[in-house]
């Protein structure tokens, strides 16, 4: 069974159409990327997969089973977390707490218990301080652990998204163009940090991505969108040969000479 | 340094006063200090923790108030009659936790339709609902006579400990320090906790907030519920310790000066809001108040002419609003900053060496 399922799926905001009967499928423990010019609904479509809209048309199955209706939270809850385009930290919260509010869910913690102390408590917090720490080392950020989130780099603070999306303990992680105002070194690391995630942690992961470098070196299944509509989709040799990708991104024309 | 805090503030503080003739009117500021305090408190989770704006918070320190003042006079009487009232003041201690759990009810039902609104709107709404609350209270001596509208309600009955009628405020001193401490001991686990986190994280970006499996609606409501707790138990001292209460004492100043109180003593910080709370009260009650009787007696005794138009009692509000604005210009950021908590990662790898050793 596919891990993630799409079946016409469509979004219209007043009048214009983002999103048009778009259908597609997710293998487990795979990596995928949509890619297609601005504007393409590659955003759109992460929000609807995580319930930030819902959708006008259409059904999102996660393992078969539908998500339509779901707030956020209770996405986040079934197993799919994301990173943002336009980071989104806590930025006055430190990177470690960053981290931990990630292990929200993980935590069986309520006002009353927090009060009393409780032992569990106690314990549940301290099991979820180590989680949020080896996912800091995992990243590369554990020596800024008490550093306020928007002093970060830009590049580290697009590393302790992906640690925080991480900590939700997620099956299918959502990667908003992860490599957004990286250079080139950094880009490297990042594309070791995403195989060396879908490894460890064994997940299905979907990234939007501008860097062709990038998505050409790590997808295994590649889906084009222009205009709100799939105009492609196969493995990186295909979409590269595809007259249709080629028109989108150059223009028509392109592909006559 | 808590420790020394809680000696000053227990031992130390009502020593040093009891040696003047004005010991009783010390008291009477210290004790609504710590009333403040508190509010300040309850109103720092929703304001400064959550980034709720509540223009209204006021309202659940009159529900607090009310509840214990309608049952500890004979007004009760007017709609209940399984039972003679007033209630005897033994039963104070268990309407602080009633008063409390009565103003977080309110709390609950006012944020399930109001929480839907965020920002600006969410302002204006606990605008008109801290009115609304008032004005409710202003009326409902009719047709059955709740309140006693705005004659207010008198003769609370003072609470009693051990036989003992607890009247002067420097015994409320006490009552409210131990209350004020176990806020403080409330506050600081649920800041410490998964509670305080997520209601930052839901401050710092909601979208985000939501995205991390936090449940949005839930957290703000608990917010609200928990400020107004504390809101509430000080309405029920407060009306024990005026014995007097009416409309008049709960009107939008007093939650504009709540709300001056987090701000100035600096938004989400629990060091800050204790500070800024004590600032302002004993701007209001004490400092400004000697200042405006200073002046008068100097415009009476030392024949400088002040005219009417600035005359002290006037300017004291003036005074007020003009330390308020030199404040926001030179500490944007309140008088002590919301700090975040430092982790030491070596916590982390000794324990995993030892776990590792023990292995």
């Amino acid at each position: 069974m596919p891990m993630l399922q799409i079946k016409d799926l469509g979004k219209n905001f007043a009048g214009i159409q983002a999103l048009k009967d778009v259908s597609l499928s997710v293998e487990p423990n795979s990596i995928t990327a949509f890619i297609g010019p601005n504007g393409a609904g590659k955003t759109t479509l992460f929000n609807m997969i995580t319930g930030v809209y819902p959708p006008s048309t259409g059904e999102i199955l996660l393992e078969g089973k539908s998500l339509l209706g779901c707030k956020p939270d209770e996405i986040s809850r079934r197993g799919i977390a994301r990173t943002f385009q336009n980071i989104r930290l806590f930025s006055k919260m430190t990177v470690f707490e960053n981290v931990l509010v990630g292990c929200h869910n993980q935590l069986k913690t309520n006002v009353l218990t927090a009060v009393l102390g409780l032992p569990f408590t106690k314990k549940e917090e301290n099991i979820a301080e180590k989680e949020a720490y080896k996912l800091l080392q995992f990243v590369g950020l554990a020596e800024s652990l008490n550093e306020e989130a928007g002093n970060l780099s830009y590049g580290n603070q697009r590393k302790l998204e992906i640690a925080r999306a991480l900590a939700t303990k997620p099956r299918i992680l959502l990667l908003d163009e992860p490599a957004a105002g990286m250079n080139p070194r950094e880009t490297r690391e990042l594309t070791d940090l995403i195989l060396k995630i879908r490894d460890e942690f064994k997940l299905t992961l979907i990234l939007i991505e501008h860097d062709m470098k990038l998505v050409m070196k790590l997808s295994e299944h590649i889906i084009v969108l222009d205009h709100g509509e799939k105009i492609a989709e196969g493995n990186s040799h295909d979409i590269q040969n595809n007259p249709k990708v080629i028109e989108a991104y150059l223009g028509t024309g392109a592909v006559a000479k | 340094m808590w420790a020394a805090a809680g000696l000053v503030l227990a031992v130390l503080l009502p020593f040093a006063a009891s040696q003047g003739d004005s010991y009783e009117s010390f008291m009477d500021v210290s004790t609504m200090v710590g009333i403040y305090v508190c509010m300040a408190l309850g109103l720092n989770i929703v304001v400064g923790m959550a980034g709720l704006l509540d223009l209204g918070f006021v309202a659940f320190f009159a529900i607090g108030a009310y509840t214990y003042a309608i049952f500890a006079t004979p007004q009760a009487n007017n709609f209940l009659h399984f039972m003679d009232f007033p209630l005897s003041g033994n039963t104070f201690w268990l309407f602080i936790l009633i008063g409390g759990l009565v103003a977080s009810l309110f709390g609950v039902l006012l944020g399930i339709p109001v929480l839907r609104v965020k920002g600006d709107y969410l302002a204006i709404v606990t605008l008109g609902f801290g009115e609304i609350i008032r004005i409710v209270f202003n009326n409902m001596d009719k047709p059955i006579n709740i309140t006693n509208g705005a004659l207010g309600l008198s003769s609370i009955t003072p609470p009693t400990l051990f036989g003992i009628q607890l009247l002067n405020a420097s015994q409320f001193y006490y009552v409210v320090l131990v209350v004020a401490l176990l806020v403080l001991f409330i506050i600081r686990k649920l800041e410490a906790s998964k509670v305080g986190r997520s209601w930052r994280a839901v401050r710092e970006n909601e979208i985000a907030a939501q995205a991390m499996g936090i449940n949005l609606f839930k957290t703000k409501l608990t917010a609200f519920a928990v400020g107004a707790l504390f809101s509430g138990m000080m309405g029920v001292i407060f009306a024990s310790k005026q014995t007097f209460i009416d409309p008049t004492s709960f009107t939008m100043l007093e939650s504009i000066t709540i709300l001056v109180m987090v701000v100035l003593g600096g938004m989400g910080s629990v060091p800050g809001v204790i500070l800024g709370a004590a600032v302002v009260t004993i701007l209001n009650l004490q400092v400004l108040t000697e200042v405006s009787n200073w002046l008068t007696d100097l415009s009476v005794n030392g024949g400088i002419a002040i005219p009417d138009v600035l005359s002290p009692s006037k300017m004291q509000r003036f005074i007020f609003g003009l330390l308020l604005i030199l404040f926001a210009l030179y500490k944007p950021k309140g008088l002590i900053q919301e700090k975040n908590r430092i982790v030491d990662p070596k916590k982390f790898t000794e324990a995993g060496e030892n776990a590792h050793a023990s292995n």
